[in-house]
């Protein structure tokens, strides 16, 4: 078959119409994985045989009248959900031997609703990255140019979407893991309010702050993955039970009387002019489309940055004390005695980066250092907080870019860790706060991809999506193919 | 603020890590630049703010009934282990 069409929404209507089956689409994607990996190095595991197999199932399932919406499409996950008898690394050299002995439920929720996976997705070791070099399986690249980085730590996700290896994949957002990636390679990305997604099955990183969500074409593709992977899970003591609404049956709601709030120290000094542009533009669009412009300030939200380089690191800290070498992962040679086990497992199995935040985060909990980093981030995360809360009486939802600059060059951050933690200097308020984000695409600077951000109040991903789809309706930037992959 | 090679080499047996001696001089660097940055928090006024531990604070830790609900599932996940005999997991001698 030829070229598969670009959206999740689109293939379904093609299974459903019998313009192809989900073994002919399965196949396509994997020949088109193959041909892409090389260049991109997005995937780490490929399960072409599982994914042929669930394809001829859900086959079947179609013929004999048993088919949901999304049964039969192909998507992949990022390797940092527990997926059942898969590899699953995390990233890392620590976990490059785990085959997890069961399936996240996001990854069984979506399986349930009838997707096939692909494989598992290139990220960013543990998640901590935003550039996707901290793989212990090698860089992710740019499919809009493959010398630059595809932003992390959903860095495979997001480059496989957007070159339209796989219809949509899943992702996570600690800081930002889904919307800067998304932004940087030109496609679409949620992560919802925190708790609406299980976290069972999703390794930890900073668990106040983990959250699962998606990388697409489209809003409307979004719309249609996301339900399946929301919900009360018992599983996950902080997942939230409050129902989950059909986010495809509001996409087309009209957005006369919407208020925007455009955040004042979202447009600082550090935004690079022509991407503000591009902001600019698409603001203009909402306009067009009946939605009311006014500047909101979150004061706070400048010390976000440092908050979260506080409360991650300690949260990973204490997550990651559980790779230890004697029940799963990595164990170094002929250990000397337990504690030469551990440290020397550890100093093996962690990346560079994984290490650093480790001892950070080791740093900021230990005697005499807890009140003055750990509870003074706390304390500030509260007022963060706040901000928005003040911000969501004046306004529906808050606007702003999803990064400061489009995709940087492979190896141009990687001498300072503080360069680089500032690409996520407008993507970590929401993680603070709990909040939905997003990122749509909204035109180019030299050829790469610039994203619009839309931040909401908790459990405004309906009225989130609704927002992005009305915006992919007047523009196709997110239909805009990188050419090496069209 | 500025960290010493003895601060890096105190952290690193605190999070149980074995770093190489070419590692050292590079988290001296890079923590000591972390904390500087993270110093910048010292700016916010905070006195009276209690400190926000849970981003959906509305939500109370939910609790579930004290019953067994897992079954056993040793075989499968030793599978994973780096080395078992028996069904435990071993580790090097720790009492002499």
């Amino acid at each position: 078959m030829s070229a598969p069409a670009p959206t999740v929404a689109a293939l379904a209507r093609g299974l459903a119409e019998g313009a192809f089956s989900s073994v002919e689409l399965t196949r396509a994607y994997l020949e088109r994985i193959a041909a892409a990996q090389p260049s991109l190095n997005a995937f780490i595991t490929v399960t072409g045989e599982s994914a042929l197999k669930a394809a001829a199932e859900s086959d079947a399932a179609r013929a004999a009248g048993r088919a949901g919406r999304l049964t039969g499409v192909p998507i992949g996950h990022k390797d940092i959900f527990c997926t059942e008898g898969v590899l699953t690394t995390c990233g890392s050299k620590m976990l490059g031997n785990f085959v997890s002995p069961y399936d996240a439920t996001i990854v069984s929720g979506l399986r349930t609703a009838g997707t096939v996976m692909l494989g598992k997705l290139n990220m960013d070791e543990f998640a901590m990255g935003s550039s996707n070099e901290t793989s212990h399986f090698g860089p992710v690249r740019n499919p809009w140019d493959t010398q630059k980085v595809p932003g992390g730590s959903s860095g495979g996700s997001a480059a496989s979407v957007a070159a339209r290896i796989v219809p949509a994949a899943t992702a996570t957002d600690t800081g930002g893991s889904i919307r800067q990636p998304a932004a940087l390679c030109g496609v679409t990305g949620i992560k919802p309010t925190y708790g609406r997604c299980s976290r069972y099955g999703m390794i930890a990183f900073a668990s106040s702050l983990d959250q699962a969500g998606l990388i697409t074409v489209s809003a409307e593709d979004a719309a249609l993955l996301l339900g399946p992977m929301s919900g009360f899970d018992p599983h996950d003591s902080t997942s939230v039970e409050s129902p989950v609404p059909d986010y495809t049956t509001t996409l087309g709601d009209s957005l006369q009387g919407l208020t925007i709030g455009l955040v004042r120290e979202f447009f600082d000094k550090g935004l690079d002019a022509a991407c503000e542009q591009r902001i600019r533009d698409a603001i203009a669009v909402y306009e067009k489309l009946g939605a009311k412009v006014r500047e909101v300030s979150c004061p706070n939200l400048p010390l976000s940055v440092p908050t979260y380089y506080v409360v991650a690191p300690a949260e990973c800290s204490s997550n990651l004390a559980r790779f230890d070498g004697v029940r799963f992962g990595h164990r170094c040679d002929s250990p000397k005695n337990l504690l030469d086990l551990y440290c020397r497992s550890r100093g093996e199995g962690f990346g560079a980066e994984v290490k650093r935040r480790i001892m950070t985060g080791t740093y900021v909990l230990s005697a005499g250092y807890y009140d003055a980093y750990y509870l003074k981030a706390q304390r500030v995360r509260q007022l963060i907080s706040a901000d928005f809360a003040r911000a969501f009486k004046e306004c529906d939802l808050l606007f702003g870019p999803t990064t400061p600059t489009p995709a940087f060059r492979i190896g141009a951050k990687c001498d300072d860790p503080i360069t680089m933690y500032l690409n996520d200097i407008y993507t970590i308020g929401a993680n603070l706060a709990g909040l939905p984000g997003m990122s749509i695409p909204c035109g180019f600077v030299d050829g790469l991809p610039i994203g619009l951000q839309i931040v909401g109040p908790h459990f405004s991903e309906a009225r989130m999506l609704n927002v992005a789809h009305r915006y992919q309706q007047e523009t196709d930037w997110h239909l805009k193919t990188p050419s090496a992959f069209a | 603020m500025s960290l010493t090679r003895a601060d890096i080499e105190n952290i690193a047996r605190l999070a149980r890590l074995e770093l190489t001696e070419a590692e050292i001089p590079v988290y001296v660097d890079s923590l000591s630049k972390i904390f500087a940055f993270v110093g910048e928090l010292d700016r916010a006024p905070t006195t009276g703010i209690d400190p926000m531990a849970h981003p959906m604070p509305e939500l109370a830790q939910r609790l579930r009934a004290d019953e067994v609900t897992e079954t056993n599932r040793r075989d499968t996940f030793q599978q994973n282990a780096p080395k078992v005999e028996a069904g435990l997991y071993l580790v090097p001698k720790v009492i002499e």
